[in-house]
């Protein structure tokens, strides 16, 4: 009865999809407010709705209901009631439940806080966000049904996939999710002011804190995702350049760039068109990355048993939103006037650069994911991209970035005096010094290492210099820092994120050691340093597996370090092994050892050893980055209203029939 | 010209240029990054490039799997159901590595035509079979095997993770 009442429910969403979509586009032609009204609650009908359903088939996990087939290919009896939840997006059918639940998660919230917009424009938005919903229902409702039943009713469950039981597995598809789906909104907001023709700076401010939010989300979701793949796929990668992982990827390099340049049009009513385009290029490659992701077109390590069908459906989708979006472009971008003027060398200058390299590595990284899908579409063989090549142009066109980011801090706006940059020689000399005395205290030399270390001091000291310049001629009291905008400090903090990002990168990708060894039980192997003592593996019985646990001893000098018990399991309901690393995890290193297989007669097994020094500072580095778009979200700009923006038609939707 | 309009043309210039600079040396690396999909059969036919690495696929042997007690590395065959080669690996296998299962390998043909491997993949999903390996499969003439065994065995048992 659950689920029959979750696929209602369902249909019920559906249903407040098309009112929320249709009524207020009709409304807006015919100038007709009633219509224009409907747009806020259907968008919240949709959302109870779909919370509704969602609810149902967590349910239906929680109650062990395998008369849903879809719980019966992703749950057990057995399995743990955490895992039960997280089982709900454990496959495709639920999470597009999912991914259609964080849609209008974000709908309700544009209904919610965007008092300050206009209802005529909100109307727009949300009608917007509705056409987009109904696709992605459609699919649902018509290829993947979650609540499909099954009959005979099994006993119990095939169990979910071993490597999704964990926890950090379990919020990183939501968070994820939230990212991708959440750049929906400036989406809509960019086609809902192309429609209205009104690419001003107001229109650019109410999706500021919008693309804000959706980001901190993609890159808490991308770093939730690296630091899953490090610690339970076992093998000690941060980063793989998967198709999957580029899917990711991109949406977050465009969303870095489009906050950026909504900066300069908010700020300078200047690069409008460029900017629209950059909120329908997010988007467009969030639809992509679930198309891959969903479709299985990719072989990735992602990607598995796939759908053709299912692929078509979300191409399609893919096809007539960007065909739609581009054609409403080119139809307006020729209308939009830039009244302001800047120099070549100016704040403007150096954020459209910063645009440029951005979009362009975007582009390198679609170009080495999609070549393997032509070559085999148009038949010219069957190719792999290695991931030396992406490797590659993040550096070539990361450096660039990173300089950009040093240099442009301390950029004015629309004019900057030449002879005066002469001076950040001095600043970029000390970075180098300081870098090249980070890089000899390292055990080797290595040019990738200075390269990094450099641009990641240079950002730095960069940021400290504008940090000085700013509270130059002020007390730093808390009334002067309360007087600066949130904004001014977000940033500050993002880059100092992307300054620890680029050492945890740079150090983990230059000084990492591996070695996989076979031991005997007594056996030790030395590494860096550190020895790894092998004291055997036991046998180990959990509540849906059994396996071995090696019991390994790490010392420094003669000084214990850490005792490692990395676990090797094999679950009932799969006939593979999974690998259970264990991990000492510390801020300068992070010392990690898995178990292989077990060879002889005599205990002996093969064991990962890793060293990674600095590792966690990528992690950290995300958190702050984000922990900057999170401040910069609380400007009260962005909350202000601003009449004067609001053009005569729409104030008179406002004053004389709306009130 | 407009100086405003000349100041943004030079920008222009000096950005299209960074452009294809930067897309010189992105493609110079794709092209050293490129790597083709050979079959059992097309490298013993020895179209498969010597001392050039490339991803050989296909079905790992039943009962080929050597393990060394001395040393971490490992042998195997793999088959396309017409002709076998002898892959060596040096590391630990991936865990969804099993015999009867689909693999691709990367690495490189050594002078006697054993294939050192310096990666090898197996996919998540138990029934997932590499795109590459499952067409190439398609053509063999193995009862119970190929695509179509493939696809039946998937039907009844369908799997997916995000």
């Amino acid at each position: 009865m659950i689920p029959e009442f979750g696929q209602f429910a369902l249909i019920v969403a559906l249903i407040s999809a098309v009112i929320q979509a249709v009524l207020p586009l009709i409304g807006t032609i015919i100038n007709q407010p009633n219509l224009i009204m409907v747009a806020r609650p259907a968008a919240q009908a949709q959302f109870i709705a779909l919370s509704i359903s969602f609810a149902c088939l967590t349910y239906a996990f929680v109650t062990h209901d395998f008369s849903v087939k879809y719980v019966t290919n992703n749950s057990n009896i057995d399995l743990p009631l955490l895992y039960r939840v997280s089982a709900v997006w454990g496959a495709h059918e639920g999470s597009l439940l999912l991914w259609a639940l964080v849609l209008s998660i974000w709908s309700f919230a544009v209904t919610i806080f965007s008092r300050q917009v206009p209802p005529l424009m909100l109307a727009r938005v949300v009608s917007i966000m509705g056409w987009i919903s109904i696709g992605f229902l459609l699919f649902m409702i018509m290829t993947s049904n979650p609540f499909e039943r099954l009959f005979p009713i099994p006993s119990h469950g095939r169990d979910l996939n071993p490597l999704l039981q964990d926890f950090g597995l379990a919020i990183h598809p939501p968070m994820l999710y939230m990212g991708y789906v959440g750049l929906s909104v400036a989406f809509s907001f960019s086609i809902a002011a192309m429609w209205a023709n009104r690419l001003d700076s107001a229109w650019a401010r109410w999706s500021r804190p919008w693309t804000n939010v959706a980001w901190i989300f993609l890159t808490l979701g991308i770093a939730l995702g690296s630091w899953w793949a490090y610690y339970e796929l076992g093998w000690g990668g941060w980063w793989f350049w998967d198709p999957v992982e580029n899917a990711s990827f991109m949406p977050w390099l465009v969303a870095t760039a489009l906050i950026h340049s909504l900066a300069v049009t908010d700020k300078r009513s200047s690069f409008k068109a460029w900017t629209a385009l950059l909120a329908i290029f997010a988007f467009s490659l969030s639809l992509l990355g679930t198309f891959l992701v969903r479709s299985g077109v990719l072989t990735s390590v992602h990607a598995f048993a796939s759908d053709p069908e299912r692929g078509v459906f979300i191409l399609l989708f893919l096809v007539i939103v960007v065909g739609a979006s581009l054609t409403l472009y080119a139809v307006r971008a020729p209308l939009i006037k830039s009244h302001s003027q800047f120099s070549m060398l100016s704040r403007e200058t150096a954020l459209l650069l910063n645009n440029v390299f951005l979009v362009v590595l975007t582009l390198g990284i679609l170009g080495g994911t999609l070549f393997p899908i032509f070559t085999v579409a148009l038949d010219l063989g069957k190719y792999s991209v290695g991931f030396p090549f992406f490797n590659f142009i993040f550096v070539l066109l990361g450096t660039p970035l990173a300089l950009l980011l040093g240099f442009g801090q301390l950029l004015r706006w629309k004019k900057d005096n030449a002879q005066q940059q002469l001076t950040k020689l001095i600043p970029f000399s000390i970075s180098f010094i300081l870098a090249l005395g980070s890089v000899l205290m390292m055990s080797y030399f290595s040019f990738y290492a200075l390269l990094g270390m450099t641009l990641a001091w240079w950002v730095l000291i960069m940021a400290l210099t504008s940090f000085m310049l700013r509270f130059k001629n002020q007390s730093l009291s808390f009334a002067s820092l309360k007087k600066t905008p949130p904004s001014y400090f977000g940033t500050h903090i993002a880059h100092l994120g992307v300054v620890i990002f680029a050492v945890g990168i740079t150090l983990t990708s230059n000084y990492s050691s591996k070695k996989d060894v076979l031991l005997k039980p007594g056996e030790s192997y030395l590494m860096d340093d550190y020895t790894y003592q092998f004291n055997g593996a036991r046998q180990i019985i959990g509540p849906n597996y059994r396996g071995h646990e090696g019991d390994i001893i790490i010392t420094k000098n003669g000084i214990v370090i850490a005792e490692m018990k990395p676990q090797k399991r094999i679950y009932y309901s799969q006939q593979s092994p999974m690998t259970e690393a264990a991990i000492d995890a510390g801020l300068s290193r992070d010392l990690f050892v898995a178990l292989g297989d077990q060879r002889g007669q005599d205990g002996a097994w093969t064991l990962r050893l890793y060293y990674k020094p600095f590792i966690r500072w990528i992690w950290l580095g995300a958190i702050i980055m984000s922990l900057g778009g999170l401040v910069a979200s609380f400007d009260k700009r962005y909350r202000q209203k601003n009449r004067r923006m609001q053009t005569s038609r729409e104030k008179d939707h406002l004053t004389g029939k709306l009130t | 010209m407009h100086p405003a309009r000349a100041r943004r043309l030079k920008l222009v210039v000096i950005m299209l240029l960074g452009v294809f600079i930067a897309g010189g040396f992105a493609f110079m690396a794709f092209k050293e990054n490129l790597m083709l999909y050979f079959t059992p059969s097309e490298v013993a036919a020895g179209k498969a490039p010597t001392g050039q690495r490339f991803n050989i696929g296909g079905m790992v042997v039943d009962g080929s799997v050597i393990k060394s007690d001395q040393s971490v590395e490992v042998a195997f065959d793999v088959t396309d159901y017409e002709k076998t080669i002898t892959i060596k690996f040096g590391e630990i296998l991936p865990d969804l590595f099993r015999e009867g299962q689909a693999i691709i390998a990367k690495g490189k043909l050594n002078s006697e035509g054993v294939f050192i491997a310096d990666e090898v993949l197996a996919k998540h999903d138990e029934t997932y079979m590499p795109q590459e390996v499952a067409d190439s499969l398609k053509h063999k003439k193995k009862p119970g095997y190929g695509k179509e065994g493939y696809d039946k065995k998937r039907d009844g048992k369908e799997k997916e993770t995000p």
